[in-house]
């Protein structure tokens, strides 16, 4: 009910917003999705490296998909309804198979809000992820609506059905190995399709765009780099950020993850409290990439009270009250 | 929306009525003033820093940390959240503390969150910053009345003195579930009142405390060093149980 309530708050502001700034408002709710070939039957929609707001309407992901000789294979389906449909449309354009299959590589809102426009079409992913979509999806999609407005208009969130299974998986001539990971979220899905070379990282991967850590063990995901590190990758599409041949990706992740596990370490251990960490100057080498200081200020909310309980001993009673 | 509230309160005619203006444009702050200053003036001044996130990412615990370091004789700080349903914060008196105090705070909406810095002479100095929030934190439930045993840890103090040569700072965490009253069917249920005692019994900070600091709140304090001298932590919440804690150097 106060879902619903927000929306309709969410909906009625957004209207306000849209039509004092352009009276062409129906308009703007166009995506523009052009898909970027990046290896045979493999395509990416390469999204912007901003935080989400009403201008980019929650493009600020990467997703792709592969034209098997089955049917399109589909990986993550965006931040809202209108990105999945949009995304359909574009598939269409370049072939005329079906989409026989949807993967979410995690349960973040802007990698599986699209999944309604894909419906009836099986829907994978880990079940860590298919948790994290049931029990916070919800909240995802008021957040979304939130810091996008009108572009979530007739969002619902529609789960992954199925369990994803870690392992190889033949479809259509293109062998794809599943690999369960963690470290982003409890449930982290990468997919490299061995057939191409192409690595679907997910948000294990950014490049040229600081990580999120809403969900995030360092620990656990330092480990699933390593795992990615090790596999005869051509081509990787991080979840944010642009495609690349080379290991900057995974190179700066694990940069960006040390440099973090370090400071927030060292503060604890100096006694600093929270706003004080958040203000920390970002090191040069970081200091140009896009939303280094938001997502360093978000890191400190999620991760600094773990650090900073580790500091902490329990006080002895009083003798007073004892007695 | 910022700019819409000053614009209106700039076209109702507050702004005369209001003294200097508000840098922060909050329709609330004419009332605040009033209501925290009453007639003494209050000046907005660099000096009171309000050190906290430009987004609230759990609006549950939003971190903030005050300082004023050069302004001189500060006997009272007081911190409020405009927009908060709940305004009022804390009522700090630094006593031997050295000019700062960090802490966390629940948020309902985007507010911003402001320091009155109260000095010997009667003068108000005030600073802030705003926080914009997804909301609820003050009308969600506490997490720790999910788990059976929160009455187990019930004020229950986690603490650590950090030295660096000159002062010591105290960190503290005070099992509370500090509930505002505003979650339906959970009564208002926060600690009153803190204070950090040296060996003698001597208070060296005091302060009054309100539903808005977050569930089991953490504070830093930098104290004076008194050696190898515990620390003793004092307060209660307002059912009257006791917090009473000695602190190790």
């Amino acid at each position: 009910m106060i879902g619903r309530f927000l929306l309709a708050l969410a909906l009625a502001g957004g209207t306000l917003l849209a039509q004092a700034a352009d009276p062409a408002a129906t308009d703007r709710f166009d995506y523009g999705l052009v898909p970027q070939k990046i290896a045979d039957n493999s395509w990416a929609f390469v999204g912007r490296t901003e935080d989400i707001t009403r201008d980019n309407g929650g493009n600020i992901v990467n997703t792709a998909f592969v034209v098997t000789a089955e049917g399109v294979v589909v990986i993550d389906t965006g931040p809202s309804r209108r990105y999945g449909e949009q995304m359909r449309a574009a598939i269409a354009r370049v072939t005329d198979r079906p989409v026989i299959r949807v993967f979410n590589t995690h349960q973040h809102p802007d990698h599986f809000l699209g999944n309604q426009s894909f419906s009836g079409v099986p829907m994978a992913a880990l079940p860590a992820a298919q948790a994290g979509m049931r029990e916070q999806g919800g909240a995802f999609a008021d957040n979304m609506y939130r810091m996008a407005g009108d572009w979530l208009a007739g969002t619902e969130v529609t789960v992954a059905d199925q369990a994803a299974q870690a392992g190889r998986l033949t479809i259509g001539g293109h062998e794809f190995e599943l690999i369960a990971l963690e470290g982003h979220t409890g449930g982290d899905l990468a997919i490299f399709d061995r057939t191409t070379g192409v690595l679907y990282a997910g948000d294990l991967i950014f490049l040229d765009r600081a990580p999120t850590t809403p969900h995030a063990s360092i620990t656990h995901w330092r480990a699933a780099l390593d795992t990615l590190a090790a596999l005869p990758v051509k081509r990787t599409l991080p979840g944010h950020g642009p495609v690349h041949d080379d290991r900057r990706g995974i190179g700066q992740t694990r940069d960006w993850l040390d440099w973090l596990d370090d400071t927030l370490s060292r503060a604890a251990t100096s006694g600093m409290d929270m706003a004080e960490v958040m203000v920390l100057p970002i090191p040069e080498r970081f200091v140009q990439m896009p939303l280094a200081r938001s997502e360093f200020e978000r890191s400190v909310t999620h991760l600094y009270g773990r650090y900073e309980q580790q500091t902490l001993n329990t006080a002895a009673p009083s003798r007073l009250k004892q007695k | 929306m910022k700019q819409l509230l000053v614009a209106l309160w700039l076209a109702l005619g507050l702004g005369a009525a209001a003294g200097a203006a508000d840098p922060l444009g909050s329709s609330r702050w004419p009332d605040l003033q009033r209501e925290y200053a009453g007639n003494a003036p209050v000046t907005f001044d660099s000096r009171v820093e309000v050190l906290a996130p430009k987004v609230a990412e759990d609006s549950m615990n939003v971190p903030v940390t005050i300082k004023f370091r050069n302004l001189p004789d500060v006997k009272r700080v007081l911190v409020v959240a405009d927009f908060n349903p709940i305004v009022k914060v804390l009522d700090y008196q630094p006593l031997l503390a050295q000019p700062g105090l960090s802490f966390r705070i629940k948020l309902q909406q985007a507010s911003p969150i402001r320091a009155l810095v109260q000095t010997g002479d009667g003068k108000w100095y005030a600073g802030g910053v705003w926080v914009d929030a997804a909301g609820g934190g003050c009308t969600a439930p506490s997490t720790g009345r999910s788990a059976p045993d929160w009455a187990s840890t019930l004020n229950q103090v986690q603490a650590r003195v950090f030295h660096d040569g000159q002062n010591q700072r105290v960190r503290l965490r005070i099992m509370h579930p500090m509930d505002t009253g505003l979650a339906p069917g959970i009564p208002a249920f926060y600690i009153e009142q803190l204070a950090v005692e040296d060996a003698s019994g001597e208070a060296m900070l005091r302060m009054e405390t309100f539903e808005p600091l977050s569930e089991n709140p953490v504070f830093s304090f930098d104290l004076p060093d008194t050696g190898k001298a515990a620390l003793r932590v004092v307060g209660r919440d307002n059912n009257g149980n006791r917090i009473d804690a000695m602190v190790q150097p």
